[in-house]
């Protein structure tokens, strides 16, 4: 049966190819590139052929009959209705295949949960739509989303090869080493999930998890959110580089370097003034790959459940700036409003919120500095 | 046609649903008695412990990680004064974490702490910890909160790290503390 | 297992023991005839809304990018569709047949609680009404998947929460209004002579499955007031914030989620146990063994519910425990395969389109039971979970087994029912552009699932597109051919062929000593079972 369906499916697959690269799908399970991915493959194997081959013991007996005991052949139906030794048989078989399976299952499955003597750990947190990893052996961290541009997603570019799998910043780690993953969330429940390591856990909020690999060869590996988590669960993909030890220290440092730069330019900034044009530049280019998925382009929002900004009291109205720049900052609990002060840089929360109370008509002419946020940071009154 | 008295069957019918509701509801205290008893999904008891399991046991060395997380929403600071110590399971250990409410108003915050490995969560005994109540932080202030344990010498041998996280939640507006007192976030 | 029918009046259609025609009829039935067929003209209509919904999905899901509809509209769909297929399409339908069924088949006039009977149907239509036109609130019906996990359906979730909360509980009361009926009936009401083990498998499958009713759907009405307290009156039972546990709510919910996926399934085993050894003219093979498995697989179905939340981060002992428990359940599912199959054996076979659906279900059924045990295995589930093979899998055992296997019952029943035979060549075309555009339509998941696509994605890499073009293909065939079915179904109730009180050659049982159709009134003097 899954043969001919195989063959069908692959004729008919051909007749209708009409995406924008041809691209092979493989029927199977990755055999991953970890010692414990192939030792899932293998379980998956070896339960497969298992059942293919009940499948075809039951199916035969059932096609037999089918074919060799119709009463169009004049056939005298049998009477018996009770076998107790076969049914002890047909009980006992089946419970014998089970346990042997259970073995190797039970094996694999305490090496995968045994998370002790890691070489690097990562706190992966998933919010919506994004992860965060922060190397707790480093002081490297960041916010990892998904790179695809909206236009290819609208349909109005045509997609690139790692359509909805690439990501501006992909988690890396090294080779050879045991590194091990503590999963949680800032919201709702998200789920890690990257196929090549079989790693797959629940990033619950509130919670940690626990999850670990050991990747053999340097390359990209690309995974998914794996647990709906609301509107664009299926937009924030998981790609993992793998480098060498050597490389991944060569990396670790320059993100050090980067991370720190990023920092001594906050400071700077603090000090010098964005101009209008400036600020509203640089407010949409924020304002699309953070805000619009919910507020959308419009500023119209979705009403019921994401504020529509144009013509909002908020973005308006002067005497609600400072709520402006504290829900943008701090987020509002109990909604899907995220706190951005800790995702974005103070020029950038500036410059979306300038943005935002000129964009649309709402025209307030108000110029929002780096300057502000901090001082609203620090909690003083506007 | 007899008249049959459907009602006795009827009425035990009727129970066994009600229970069953009742019964919903009771899995609620019995998943968290599960929990305490087999430190599934890394909870911690929020009751002190006492020291008479301490006994330290020189032989071996357990790595603890502190991780703090702020819920995002929540302005406050909050870290671990270090990332990592080793302890002789055993050995009652002090460390703290430090908390701060950068903003202009007096706010309350509840840390819930989580464990992995989640059976390692037996093990980890607090005498005195942070989170069994809630921290009240006025404008500006700054603590350093203590956390008082140690780790029951009957942790099973293949547990040699224990990472234990929190996650400070801004409970200000449940707070009788902070009746009066204005409120930082426009929340619900 | 002889009987004698002592009801040979057929009455006219329009006798004077009638009640009045028309819409009042049906408003205030007690009769369990009439009840049975609203119930399963609801079921129908609620298969087709839902199936509309499901072609929303396949539809968008057709090429990559988002053409049709936006994401959160794309969730609300796969949520609403869910719940309709399994509250109202699945679920209503066996409590229909059950209701046409168990009275005639255990020689009892009626249900034991006739007027309560017809509440439990009436509230349905009123709890769908309040789902479907939460659709059209602001902010969308419910999008939060029909499993409905906190916190997204708790603190991430719009007002339609509230309506959505409102119409489950109103579908459980329906639902345990109509299994304390089926208990009660049965226990109180067989026929003397009619001991335990002389019951039709489809009596016993449904008792079985009443118990498992009154047992979980309480459950769920507990969880899902905690969902509305969670959201609107301050508890926090899944808050971690408030001490809660997001993956308590899970606990709960699978604890009624497991054993409801055996509420409906059970019933479909005893209506394949009934056509299987009709059209093999052979008695069914085991009888007492097939009251065993099934009495095992309810049991075991309360043991088996963290084999959904193996990612969720569960110590090992409680993995291996749910692991072990979920591949034995396999063991009387199988040993029912087997004497289905067994019955078929040395049998004189023929192949109306009961029996059509009836092997359908015998293979297709089977294969949807391998992949779950393929699912069974903790390590490998960590690939499969939340993917389409799961997708795969359940589809396989609700459509092509439960949808099959109603299917099957109502070819089966029709011309006991109204008294006509159904049109054996439009229900062949039924059969067969079914079987094909079904296969076409969930097979393919498999595969797209092992390859890595997650479930619940309104888009998808480009990878995937091929196989889900041909799988959108798939569904539409599917959808248009229950077009053939109501054909069928509207052209058997004007007329055909009369049907005589057996129908079938190898039909036994005590439905089939009434004529076709029965009395409005049946057996009001009970028969005697020898």
């Amino acid at each position: 049966m899954a043969n001919t369906m195989y063959s069908r499916c692959s004729l008919l697959a051909l007749l209708c190819a009409d995406s924008a690269f041809a691209t092979e799908m493989p029927l199977n399970m990755t055999r991953g590139v970890t010692e414990i991915s192939r030792q899932v493959y293998d379980l998956h194997m070896t339960i497969f052929y298992i059942c293919c081959a009940i499948g075809l013991v039951v199916f035969g007996a059932m096609f037999w009959s089918i074919v060799h005991h119709r009463k169009a052949k004049g056939v005298q139906p049998a009477q018996f209705h009770e076998s107790t030794k076969v049914e002890i048989l047909w009980t006992a078989i089946p419970v014998v295949i089970l346990i042997v399976m259970a073995i190797p299952a039970t094996r694999t499955l305490i090496a995968m949960e045994d998370t002790s003597k890691s070489d690097v750990t990562i706190l992966v947190t998933g919010s919506q739509w994004k992860w965060h990893y922060k190397y707790l052996e480093y002081p490297v961290e960041y916010y990892s989303l998904l790179a695809t541009p909206a236009k290819q997603i609208q349909n109005k570019l045509r997609k690139n090869e790692n359509y909805l799998l690439e990501v501006d910043r992909p988690l890396v780690i090294p080779t050879g080493r045991k590194v091990r993953f503590l999963m949680t969330s800032d919201d709702v429940i998200h789920s890690w999930w990257v196929p090549a390591f079989a790693v797959k856990k629940d990033a619950n909020p509130g919670f940690i998890n626990e999850a670990w690999t050991q990747v053999d060869e340097p390359g990209t590996y690309r995974g998914q959110c794996a647990e709906l988590c609301g509107k664009d669960h299926g937009f924030m993909p998981i790609v993992v580089v793998a480098k060498t030890p050597e490389d991944f220290d060569i990396w670790i440092q320059s993100e050090i370097d980067r991370l720190a730069k990023l920092k001594a330019a906050e400071q700077e900034l603090l000090s010098m003034q964005m101009t209008m044009p400036d600020a509203m530049a640089l407010g949409e280019k924020v304002y699309q790959g953070y805000c619009s998925a919910c507020h959308q382009p419009t500023g119209t929002g979705l009403p019921g459940v994401f504020p529509a900004l144009k013509g909002s009291k908020m973005a308006i109205e002067s005497a609600q700036k400072a709520a402006h720049i504290d829900i943008v900052l701090n987020g509002k609990a109990g909604t899907a409003m995220q706190a951005f002060g800790k995702q974005l840089s103070l020029q950038e929360i500036a410059a979306v919120i300038t943005y935002e109370r000129n964009a649309w008509d709402n025209n307030t002419g108000d110029l929002i500095q780096a300057a502000d946020i901090q001082a609203a940071k620090n909690g003083q009154k506007e | 046609m007899q008249a049959l008295d459907h009602k006795p069957l009827f009425r035990k019918l009727v129970v066994i649903t009600a229970l069953m509701f009742g019964f919903g509801y009771a899995l609620v205290p019995l998943y968290d008695v599960f929990c305490e008893i087999t430190g599934l999904n890394g909870k911690t008891s929020d009751v002190a412990a006492t020291a008479d399991k301490a006994v330290t046991d020189t032989k071996r060395l357990i790595t603890i990680e502190f991780l703090a997380k702020p819920d995002p929403k929540m302005p406050w600071l909050f870290k671990p004064e270090m990332r990592q110590i080793q302890v002789h399971p055993g050995e009652i250990k002090v460390v703290h974490y430090e908390a701060e409410n950068p903003t202009a108003s007096l706010m309350v915050a509840q840390a819930v702490p989580s464990v992995a490995p989640g059976q390692a969560a037996l093990y980890f005994n607090k005498m005195e910890c942070f989170c069994f109540q809630r921290q009240t932080l006025k404008a500006g202030e700054k603590i350093l909160m203590p956390l008082q344990f140690y780790v029951d010498p009957a942790l099973p041998e293949r547990f040699s790290t224990i990472t234990l996280s929190y996650t400070m939640y801004d409970v200000t507006q449940h707070s009788p503390a902070a009746q009066g007192a204005a409120v930082y976030k426009t929340g619900k | 297992m002889s009987t004698i029918s002592t009801d040979t009046h057929p009455h006219a259609d329009h006798g004077h023991h009638h009640p009045p025609a028309g819409f009042k009829r049906w408003l205030y039935t007690t009769n369990h005839k009439d009840i049975g067929t609203l119930y399963l003209l609801f079921a129908l209509t609620m298969f087709f809304i839902g199936g509309l919904m499901a072609m929303v999905i396949r539809a968008e899901l057709f090429q990559p990018g988002l053409q049709l509809v936006q994401p959160d509209f794309f969730n609300q769909m796969t949520t609403v569709h869910g719940l309709i297929m399994v509250f109202g399409a699945v679920m209503p339908a066996f409590t229909g047949l059950a209701n046409w069924l168990i009275p005639m088949m255990i020689g009892a006039p009626d249900m034991a609680l006739p007027r309560m009977n017809n509440w439990s149907f009436w509230i349905l239509p009123f709890a769908f009404a309040i789902l479907l036109m939460s659709l059209f609130m602001e902010g969308g019906g419910p999008s939060f998947g029909w499993t409905f996990y906190a916190p997204l359906s708790t603190k991430y979730s719009g007002d339609s929460t509230a309506l959505f909360v409102f119409s489950v509980h109103i579908m459980g009361i329906s639902s345990i209004m109509g299994a304390i009926n089926v208990i009660v009936t049965i226990f109180n009401m067989r026929a003397p002579g009619m001991t335990w083990m002389k019951m039709p498998l489809f009596v016993w499958t449904w008792l079985i499955t009443a118990f498992l009713l009154i047992a979980v759907m309480p459950v769920l009405a507990g969880v899902v007031t905690m969902v509305l307290t969670d959201k609107y009156f301050g508890t926090s039972f899944f808050d971690a914030a408030g001490g809660g546990d997001p993956v308590l709510f899970q606990h709960i919910f699978w604890f009624f989620g497991h054993p409801e996926v055996y509420i409906m399934i059970l019933p479909a085993f005893g209506i394949i146990s009934s056509i299987v050894p009709t059209f093999s003219r052979k008695p069914l093979f085991g009888y007492a063994s097939m009251v065993y498995a099934t009495s095992s697989i309810a049991l075991l179905s309360f043991l088996v519910w963290a084999h959904h939340m193996f990612t969720t981060g569960m110590p090992v002992f409680a993995e291996l425990f749910f692991m072990y428990c979920t591949m034995l359940i396999a063991v009387p599912t199988g040993v029912k395969v087997f004497n289905w199959v067994a019955t078929m054996w040395r049998g004189a076979l023929t192949f109306e389109v009961p029996m059509m659906f009836s092997i359908a279900f015998i293979v297709l059924f089977t294969i949807g039971g391998l992949s779950g045990l393929m699912l069974a295995i903790t390590p490998a589930d960590f690939q499969y979970h939340d993917t389409y093979f799961v997708v795969a899998h359940f589809h396989y055992v609700l459509v092509t087994g439960a949808i099959f296997s109603i299917v099957a019952a109502v070819y089966y029943w029709l011309p006991k029912w109204t008294g006509h035979m159904y049109d054996e060549t439009l229900g062949l075309w039924h059969f067969w552009c079914s079987l094909i555009s079904v296969n076409l339509l969930f097979f393919p998941m498999h595969f797209v699932g092992l390859a890595g696509m997650p479930r619940r994605i309104p888009d998808y890499a480009l990878q995937f597109a091929d196989f889900n073009a041909l799988i959108s293909i798939g569904g539409f065939a599917f959808g248009l051919s229950q077009l053939l079915f109501l054909w069928v179904i509207v052209k058997c109730v004007k007329g055909g062929t009369p049907a005589t009180n057996q129908v079938w050659e190898g039909a036994t049982g005590l439905e089939w000593e009434l004529t076709s159709p029965p009395p409005y009134h049946s057996f009001t003097t009970p028969p005697e079972i020898k």
